[in-house]
Formats: C-alpha cells, sequence, structure tokens
C-alpha cells in the first residue's frame, strides 16, 4: 500500500528520519553486532590478544550442562505460565462475557496489574511467601507444609510463576473478552436451539473460534516470559536457590556481570536472538493470515 | 438470547469476584504492611487490617529514606523516575511520528531500507544486547545520566509502524487541498497531521509511559550513584535477602508508592490504554 500524493523534498526526508536511524544505528546495531562479532573470538586472561576461534564460544557454550539447565528452566517457566495465565484469563475472560452489562467494571478490576512493574509484582509475592514472616507461608506452615523458597528449587519456581501469572492475567484478559465478543452471537444461539449444553456449546463453538486469538496469546506470553521477567526472577529469587530459576536472559545477566568469559557471553546473547527472530516471524506469519481471515 | 439458568446468572459474578480478589489481594497485603511497625511484621504476627503507622511510614519513605540499603528519600527516586518515563514515552513519541511522516509522504532513495532498518529492532530487545550497549554507554560518558538511562530507549519500532498505519488511512484529499493552499510539509504535518493522530499519540503515551517507568534491568546497570536511582530498582535493594535488617514496612510503602503512577494512568486512561494495546499489538 502506498500513497498516491505525496511532497517533494530531498534532504527534508532523511533530516526526519535522522533521529530515530541515528538512536537505530548506535544503540541497536552497534551492539548487536559487536555481540555477533565478539561471539567468534576468544581472549587471554588479560585482554592483552584475542583470537578469531569461529564456533568454538557455541561449541564450548552447548557442551556444558549449565546451558542445558538454563533452556530447561526456561522452557518450564514459560509453559507454566503461559497454561496457567492463559486458563485464569479465558475463564474470567467467559464469566464477563456472559454478562457483558458488568463486562466494563470487571475489566477496569482486572486490568490494572500490567501497570505494576515487574520487579514490584516480584516483591509483592516475595512478600507473602517469605519463609518466616509471610502470611501465606505461615497459613500452610500451619497446614504442616514447610514453605521455603530460599531453599528449595520448586519452590521458588512456584514463586516466580505465580507473580509472573499474576501480572499477565490482565493481558491475556483483554484480549480474549475481545475475541469473545467478535463471534456472532447467532452461531451460539443456533448451537443451543439443537440442544447443546453450555460446556459443549463452548468447547465445540466458542474455544475452536477463538483459536487465533489464543494462538496468538500464547506467542505473546512466549516472548513476555523470555524476556520481560527479568525484573521478577531478580527481585524475588536472584535466579536461586542453585540457579533453580536462573533463565537464559537471567543467565547471560549473571554470567556477564561476573565478567571473564566476554566470548561466551555473547554467544549467549547471539542464541537470545536468533530466538526473538524466531518468535517475531512466527507472530508476523500469524497476523498476515489473520488479514486475510 | 441463549436460554437462561438461575444458577448460571449468577456463577459468573462469584467467579469474577474470586478472581477480582486473588488479584488485588497482594497489593491488599502490600498495603496493610506498609501501615505497620517492623517489629509486627517481622516477628510475623501482622494482622490484615490497616495499622497505626501509615503517616509515620509514608513520611519517612518519601522524605528521608531507608536507613540503611538505599540511602535516598523515595521522593527523589519518584522524580527520576518520572523524568525517565516522560522522556522515554515523548520521545519515542515524537521520533516515531516524524519518522513514519517521512516513510509515509515522501519518495526518496533507500526510503524502504530506512523503514527496514527501524522494523529490524523489534527482534533486538535490550536484554539480548545488555553488555555491548552499556560498554558503549559507558564509552560515550552517558553513565549516571539520563541521556544514558533513556535515549538509548527511545528508538521504537512498533510506535513507528503504528504512525504509519494510521498515516496510511489519512484521505489523500488532505494533502491535496494543503498543496493547493500553499502549504509545505512541516506545515500540513504540525497543522493536519498532528490534530489527526491526537488520539493515536496519545494511546501511545500511555503504554509508553508504563514501558518506561517500569524499566528494570536498563537503569540497575546505568546508575550507580544513589541520586539517580529510580523507584522500581530501589525496593529490590531495600530487601536484604535472609536479613532480618529489611526495613519490610517501608519497603511496602515504596512499592505502592512505585504502582501508583502507572496504575493511576492505566485506571483513569483505560479506553486510550486498551486501544494503545490493541493497536501496538496490529
Amino acid at each position: 500500500m502506498e500513497k498516491r500524493v505525496v511532497f517533494n523534498g530531498r534532504l527534508l526526508p532523511y533530516l526526519l528520519l535522522a533521529p530515530q536511524l541515528l538512536i537505530t544505528l548506535v544503540f541497536f546495531y552497534w551492539p548487536a553486532g559487536q555481540a555477533v562479532i565478539q561471539s567468534f573470538l576468544v581472549q587471554d586472561a588479560f585482554g592483552l590478544s584475542t583470537e578469531f576461534v569461529w564456533f568454538e564460544n557455541y561449541q564450548v557454550l552447548f557442551s556444558k550442562p549449565d546451558y542445558y539447565k538454563s533452556m530447561l528452566t526456561t522452557a518450564i517457566f514459560s509453559s507454566l505460565v503461559a497454561f496457567f495465565s492463559l486458563s485464569i484469563a479465558l475463564l474470567l475472560a467467559v464469566q464477563a462475557d456472559r454478562h457483558i452489562k458488568f463486562a466494563a467494571g470487571y475489566k477496569t478490576l482486572l486490568i490494572w496489574p500490567y501497570a505494576v512493574a515487574p520487579a514490584v509484582a516480584g516483591v509483592l509475592w516475595l512478600f507473602m511467601f517469605q519463609p518466616s514472616l509471610g502470611i501465606i507461608s505461615q497459613a500452610v506452615r500451619v497446614a504442616g507444609f514447610e514453605w521455603n523458597p530460599l531453599l528449595r528449587q520448586d519452590h521458588a519456581m512456584t514463586l516466580v510463576v505465580m507473580s509472573a501469572t499474576w501480572k499477565q492475567i490482565s493481558y491475556n484478559f483483554l484480549f480474549f473478552l475481545a475475541g469473545l465478543q467478535a463471534i456472532p452471537k447467532s452461531v451460539i444461539e443456533a448451537a443451543a436451539i439443537d440442544g447443546a449444553r453450555p460446556a459443549r456449546r463452548f468447547w465445540t463453538i466458542i474455544f475452536p473460534l477463538l483459536s487465533p486469538t489464543t494462538f496468538f496469546l500464547l506467542v505473546v506470553n512466549i516472548v513476555y516470559v523470555f524476556f520481560d521477567t527479568f525484573g521478577i526472577i531478580d527481585a524475588a529469587t536472584q535466579g536461586g536457590p542453585a540457579k533453580g530459576t536462573e533463565t537464559m536472559v537471567y543467565k547471560v545477566y549473571s554470567d556477564g556481570r561476573s565478567g571473564g568469559d566476554l566470548g561466551g557471553s555473547a554467544a549467549q546473547s547471539v542464541v537470545l536472538m536468533v530466538i526473538v527472530i524466531v518468535l517475531t516471524a512466527i507472530q508476523f506469519r500469524y497476523v498476515e493470515r489473520k488479514v486475510q481471515y | 438470547m441463549v436460554q437462561r439458568r438461575r444458577l448460571l446468572d449468577f456463577l459468573p459474578h462469584l467467579i469474577l469476584m474470586i478472581g477480582v480478589a486473588i488479584v488485588a489481594f497482594p497489593v491488599y497485603v502490600a498495603f496493610i504492611a506498609s501501615t505497620w511497625d517492623a517489629a509486627t511484621i517481622s516477628n510475623g504476627s501482622m494482622p490484615l487490617r490497616p495499622g497505626p503507622h501509615f503517616a509515620e511510614n509514608y513520611y519517612r519513605t518519601i522524605f528521608i529514606g531507608t536507613s540503611s540499603s538505599t540511602r535516598e528519600p523515595v521522593g527523589t527516586m519518584m522524580l527520576n523516575s518520572l523524568i525517565m518515563a516522560l522522556t522515554i514515552a515523548i520521545g519515542k513519541i515524537a521520533i516515531s511520528l516524524i519518522s513514519a511522516f517521512a516513510v509515509v509522504y515522501f519518495r526518496f532513495p533507500f526510503r524502504m531500507t530506512a523503514f527496514w532498518i527501524i522494523f529490524v529492532t523489534l527482534m533486538l530487545p535490550v536484554e539480548v544486547r545488555i553488555f555491548p550497549t552499556y560498554k558503549i554507554v559507558a564509552d560515550l560518558n552517558m553513565l549516571d545520566t539520563f541521556a544514558g538511562l533513556t535515549i538509548p530507549l527511545i528508538a521504537s519500532a512498533t510506535a513507528t509502524l503504528l504512525f504509519r498505519q494510521f498515516f496510511m488511512t489519512v484521505p489523500d484529499e488532505l494533502v491535496e487541498a494543503s498543496k493547493i493552499d500553499g502549504a509545505g510539509p512541516m506545515k500540513f504535518f504540525f497543522d493536519t497531521l498532528l490534530p489527526l493522530s491526537i488520539t493515536s499519540v496519545a494511546a501511545m503515551f500511555v503504554i509508553q509511559f508504563i514501558y518506561g517507568w517500569n524499566q528494570y534491568l536498563w537503569p540497575l546497570l546505568i546508575t550507580t550513584k544513589d541520586n539517580m536511582q529510580t523507584i522500581v530498582i530501589a525496593i529490590k535493594k531495600m530487601i536484604v535477602t535472609q536479613d532480618a535488617l529489611t526495613e519490610w514496612q517501608l519497603a511496602m510503602a515504596t512499592a505502592i508508592l512505585a504502582m501508583l503512577p502507572p496504575v493511576f494512568v492505566v485506571v483513569v486512561m483505560q479506553r486510550l490504554f486498551v486501544k494503545g494495546l490493541v493497536e501496538t499489538e496490529k
């Protein structure tokens, strides 16, 4: 799609684009390029000489059990957050859709956690689940359950999953509600006349018709867990205990912080870039399909 | 209308109310904690009703700060966060508006190249290039400055795409009319295009203000001086892991203060917020 009527100007369009392009080149392409170049180099211990080593940094990276562990952690974390935040949001959106009169009110009451910073969300949940004084850890201790996210990896994972889910429900709710309202009521009425009960109507009509929204949200949620949960993890668990909640993004940060292996850290960044490119490509392919649909 | 059942009429409200309660509970607990004293919280006997130390805790948080961990009053940090959020939001909108204008309303060599250069940045979130970007900011002597805090985050493919899409829907007749009236491109931009874009700009502002205010990883690396801290990174510093010294009542007051501005924006400008969210995902 192009405009038929345009302005003439030789220099002006370049001037208008200059600020954006300048920032993009200096702070996006330059560092990204640096990461790619560094991932092929090895520096000696004193930083005096560098050597081009082809894919050695990647070989080293992929031979470390550490790295597979962070991949597994990221996979578990993403699937749990996607599963819980999507199902809870869908449950709530379906209920709100039934009483469309009140939907606006419930919407206001449910969407605000989107605005809470991930790090703040992590702190809020940490406070409730703090082993000695947390209000919920005390309650479960009375019930005979010893809760300690500072010592047990599965408890720490539960804690970050809960904070991340809490923050993401609002977003999923908004899009599910919009998706539900776009389903023609006549289809549902027809099914009701044919004698389909609510549960059957949901699984055979509403859920399949909602699948484009669900798929879109699935991709968005995975991107969210990959890149936006850094604050939650850093505030609630710092990737611990014993790296039990260290996602791939958190690992880039903590390895880079401790310093030393520049090439290895750069190789990790490049792997992450490839993942974002794949996720973005999936997202855009899907958006194109939706336009034709 | 699909058939009605009495139970099915009430059940949705019940489920939604439980949902709302669960979503609100963590914030309620934080607020309660911010109204009690340190001793009550740390011996684990905090009741679920507001305590008597509301004014004292918030006064100490805003004007004095915690004693050990952050060493700055939270008021200063809120000001830092506000400057950062506003600069990022306004900066993103300004440079994206003019670049979208250039791409849509002009024909020039490398037009699509420029568009793709901007577009590809969608695939380079700050998290994946964090240390090389940090190094560039350090080399440019921009550590501990608002410029270093904001400029690297100002480029925005999302906003450029959104404004480009909006400009495409503006009728060509308006350009023709402006040209007949003898208006140049910049006059058209300021007098015709900008007033038409005002809703899109406002929606974008809401989204980007929240984005800017909630930044965490970037300010954590860029700021080393106490007086440059933002409120979001300060909260985490207040929580000393496995340490009885954490002043939870002040940390929770800070958490509440950190939530207030972005949550306020979302609730008050809900329509613009939803519009912004939906449009940025197109």
